[in-house]
């Protein structure tokens, strides 16, 4: 049967706060373990959290941009489980009444527009993190716990399940992630844990309202395996329900390694959270002319970059959408572009061999050897018709492992492009008289000759000679 | 001269006068300390070598011609439930038997920062929870004006200490009644705070949203000067009340002329001893000699506020409570894995009472349950509150009984948890509004003293302490002193 898939995303991103939620301790990633904690983050008697007014600057901004309302009177609560990396044994998050509710993001999938529903996003402390002394948990007879993570701030970010499928759920979680690197609020690093996913999925008849049973998949820690999970889930839940079964309600883990999805915890065995008003904090008031102010502050987001990009500098739907996903790639357009480069040429080169380079060494545009001036300046000699644009590749090859500028590579390996006609004319007319075969070919109709003949050129001038020109001069003389 | 016998400012006159010097002073409340606290056993810690150093360091400034403050060189006590760097704070519980903090609490930072000269940690109920001490983890207090009675509780040891010469002062929390049900037992003064008056930073969590500190003292004047030093806005604490702290003292005037006194008919209730309500009658009648006009007055919420606190304290108290895991800190019982070793360290470190709210908490904030028991004694909450702002638009003060009874026997309510929580039924719903109230005494009944309660508008400190100190300056029962010493 073919049923209709329903998924809502739950989205954990780690705020980039100087210091945590609730201490002055450092955020810093990747401390010696241990040492970003005190008294207040460790959870000992007696103390007491102090909220960090830069998180709930930040919340206000992560709402703003995914067109929340922002609650004018928000509270903290307590949330009880007992797990060895919560210090507390409760996690100081939101329950009823979060920072903002009632957003919604636009995404594209196959060139079409559908509008996600955010239900909430809330402010809440990270965990810490445990070491098991053995390569996985149950084989481990003893775990440490680093509390360097303990209180580092995060916001959940919950969606209405309007997500139809793995795609969806993809740009969804893409698009998000890209508008809280526009708001510059978090890395979003997935690999580093700074962005975490659970996905809510259930199917249904298609025209069934009501919603089916759902399973929460957790431990979705990059995109391709928020896709990978989905997919994964979706085909398990359609298997039972073609054989007649039921889908119980439960916690999922997906395994990136064997590709599958497995039960953590049933409805059962569910924790109740025994959630109350957390009596240590006052409630969170937002002055409205504040939200107004952090409204007008925000930087350009993705979707207004893009129609920007389109009206300013001509580019396509397509390669706006592409340059725009990423706030990095966008500024680095941006900068090119304000260095007199070509916006269209840019584009075509930041999609093309800069992205094909990053992609091979496996590193973000942060930190691309060739900076977008130097990129502008190879674009240049390619206008200019000192370099071909077949020859600007072998620059830039060589940009990228020496770093070394343009012209400097042109000039050291001669790789100036030939445009001098009388210096073209005669290799033109070498290659004429030693290959009379094509010559005659050519002449016979056969038109491809001509691809021969010019090759011969290039090989001769090392590619060099003006292409325009030499095939200009070589038709001139056949 | 027995110095252990005067108050926190007699003693500072004496010290700024010469006539003796902080050293002598602490070295004789700490030979009361070793003579008596066989006896009443206020104490879970002492701190005798660094109370004499803290002394000397006073002298050497009165020497040098300093200014020093008024409990510069004074010895009190701290409750077990404050945290102070370098020395073991076990709210005496087994479970943080040696959990020594690497922090002060912002009150212990205050004191040092003015001198005053530590003793040590006083005993308490564990974790604060209980009316009598007998619920310390470690052994139960005596009240020194009978050894076979209670001191009270939670803050027995600090009210014991200050009622026997083992401190000049004290400090305690008061969550539902553990300062004043303590003091009145004692015949000492005990004063909660309006909530957020002082910093509960360090000060470790029973029911956060009504916990609060506030000090023991022999009379209403020391009450005042203690107030002046742990009283303001704490950055670490979020709750803590932004507004400027008054010099107490200057309310300590002889003179209530025209003070409006509420008596609350709701608050004497059945079980009430004769001779408390006797008593309460008395100073009504003496206070309105004195000037003050009086009016009986009805807070009807009064009778569901217990039920409301035995909701809302115990769920707070489960969070609270849950981080003493054995994980990182604290006493830890090996188990077969995470869950058995959560198990063994609770059961076996946990007193009977602690344990019996936690499973109270935990079961009003369970799924199903929540709205029935937690949100409905929210509710209640609510309503109590409105009472007091009711009763506050007609009256200045209300004047109840701190407690129904005086002390009790030692082990007379041990099994009978309904009838001991029943002795905080006065006191509770002043936490419940967050309104100050001050315990004083004004009389004894078969040798015991009893306790009056006189409750004042939010940050009406200054009116409580004017009304308690008018009374007591007519009055002389501040002035008898625990005999147990003598009596041995």
């Amino acid at each position: 049967m073919d049923y209709e898939i329903v998924i809502g995303l739950e989205i954990h991103t780690e705020l980039k706060t100087n210091s945590k939620i609730f201490c002055g301790c450092s955020t810093k990633f990747g401390s010696e373990q241990n040492t970003n904690v005190c008294p207040v983050c460790l959870g000992l008697p007696g103390v007491l959290p102090v909220i960090n007014e830069k998180v709930v600057e930040f919340a206000v901004k992560a709402g703003l941009a995914l067109n929340c309302e922002i609650l004018p009177f928000s509270k903290f609560d307590r949330k009880n489980y007992y797990y060895p990396d919560l210090p507390k044994n409760f996690q100081t998050s939101q329950y009823d009444l979060p920072i903002a509710i009632n957003g919604h993001l636009d995404i594209e999938v196959n060139g079409e527009t559908k509008r996600i529903n955010i239900t909430r996003i809330h402010m809440e402390e990270d965990a810490g993190k445990l070491v098991h002394s053995g390569a996985t948990i149950s084989s481990s007879d003893s775990a440490l716990v680093d509390y360097n993570r303990t209180g580092v701030p995060l916001l959940e970010i919950v969606s209405e399940p309007d997500i139809r499928s793995a795609e969806e759920a993809r740009a969804y979680l893409e698009k998000v992630k890209a508008i809280l690197e526009y708001l510059d609020i978090s890395d979003c690093k997935m690999e580093e844990g700074s962005l975490r996913c659970d996905a809510n999925i259930s199917l249904r008849p298609h025209g069934q309202t009501t919603l089916g049973t759902k399973a929460e998949i957790k431990n979705l820690n990059s995109f391709r395996s928020v896709q990978r999970g989905i997919e994964y889930e979706v085909i398990r839940q359609e298997e039972i329900l073609d054989d007649g079964g039921r889908v119980i309600q439960e916690t999922r883990t997906w395994d990136e390694n064997k590709g599958i999805t497995a039960s953590m915890r049933n409805k059962e065995q569910a924790h109740d959270y025994r959630y109350l008003p957390e009596p240590d904090l006052v409630p969170i008031v937002v002055d409205p002319a504040r939200v107004e102010d952090i409204r007008a502050n925000l930087p350009e987001l993705p979707d207004a970059r893009k129609q920007r990009l389109m009206n300013d500098h001509g580019l396509s739907d397509y390669d706006a959408s592409i340059i725009t996903a990423s706030k990095a790639v966008a500024d680095y357009f941006d900068q090119s572009v304000q260095n007199n480069g070509e916006a269209k040429a840019v584009a075509n080169w930041l999609m093309g061999e800069v992205s094909k380079h990053l992609n091979s060494e496996g590193i973000t545009i942060l930190e691309c050897p060739v900076s977008p001036k130097q990129l502008t300046e190879l674009l240049a000699l390619i206008e200019k018709g000192t370099i071909s644009s077949k020859i600007a590749k072998t620059v830039f090859e060589e940009m990228w492992s020496s770093r070394k500028d343009a012209e400097v590579i042109v000039k050291e390996k001669g790789l100036v492009q030939i445009s001098d006609s009388s210096e073209i004319i005669a290799i033109v007319e070498g290659v004429i008289a030693s290959n009379p075969q094509s010559v005659a070919d050519y002449k016979a109709g056969k038109d491809k000759a001509i691809g021969f003949l010019v090759g011969q050129i290039m090989k001769q001038t090392k590619g060099r000679a003006n292409p325009d020109m030499v095939n200009t001069l070589l038709r001139e003389r056949l | 001269m027995e110095l252990f016998k005067y108050t926190a400012s007699q003693l500072h006159e004496k010290l700024v006068t010469k006539e003796v010097s902080a050293v002598e002073i602490t070295k004789a409340v700490l030979g009361r300390v070793d003579a008596v606290d066989k006896d009443v056993q206020a104490y879970i810690t002492r701190t005798s070598e660094s109370a004499l150093a803290q002394a000397k360091t006073v002298d050497e400034k009165i020497e040098r011609g300093e200014k020093i403050s008024v409990l510069a060189g004074i010895p009190g006590a701290l409750k077990d439930n404050i945290c102070t760097k370098g020395i073991k704070t076990t709210c005496a519980s087994k479970i943080l038997a040696t959990f020594v903090p690497p922090y002060d609490a912002t009150v212990a930072e205050k004191l040092a920062a003015e001198d005053a000269v530590i003793l040590g940690k006083a005993n308490m109920d564990e974790f604060a929870m209980g009316g009598s001490t007998e619920n310390s983890g470690f052994f139960p207090t005596r009240n020194p004006w009978n050894l076979e009675t209670v001191p009270g509780g939670s803050s027995g040891g600090s009210a014991a200490a200050v009622a026997a010469g083992e401190a000049i002062w004290a400090l305690g929390s008061d969550t539902g009644g553990s300062i004043r049900q303590p003091a009145a037992y004692c015949g000492v003064v005990g004063l909660k705070p309006t909530y957020g008056r002082v910093s509960r930073y360090g000060l470790v969590a029973y029911a956060s949203s009504l916990d609060q500190i506030g000090p023991i003292t022999r009379d209403v004047t020391d009450s005042a000067h203690v107030m002046n030093i742990i009283s303001g806005h704490d950055a670490k604490d979020s709750t803590s009340i932004n507004a400027g702290v008054p010099d107490y003292t200057k309310s300590l005037v002889n003179n209530i002329k025209g003070l409006k006194i509420g008596l609350p008919k709701e608050y004497f209730v059945a079980g009430m001893d004769a001779e408390v309500e006797r008593a309460i009658n008395k100073a009504i009648e003496q206070l309105v000699a004195l000037g003050a006009e009086y009016k009986e007055i009805s807070m009807p919420h009064t009778e569901y506020a217990l039920s409301a606190y035995y909701m809302i304290a115990p769920a707070e108290a489960s969070s609270n409570l849950a981080r003493y895991d054995g994980v990182s800190f604290g006493h830890r019982v090996e188990g077969n894995d995470i869950i058995d070793m959560y198990k063994k360290t609770r059961s076996e470190a946990f007193g009977a009472e602690v344990k019996r709210r936690i499973m109270l908490g935990t079961y009003a904030l369970s799924s199903g349950y929540y709205d029935a028991y937690y949100l409905k004694a929210l509710k209640v909450r609510t309503l109590v509150k409105q009472d007091f702002d009711k009763a506050f638009e007609q009256v200045d003060v209300l004047i109840t009984p701190t407690a129904p009874t005086t002390a009790f026997k030692i082990g007379e309510k041990a099994n009978d948890p309904l009838a001991m929580y029943l002795q905080d039924v006065c006191t509770i719903p002043v936490n419940l509004s967050g309104v100050p109230a001050i315990s004083l005494p004004c009389g004894f009944a078969g040798g015991m003293p009893i306790g009056m309660q006189i409750i004042g508008k939010t940050l009406g400190e200054e009116t409580i302490i004017r009304a308690a100190y008018t009374f007591e300056q007519n009055n002389d029962y501040h002035k008898g002193f625990a005999t147990l010493g003598e009596v041995k």
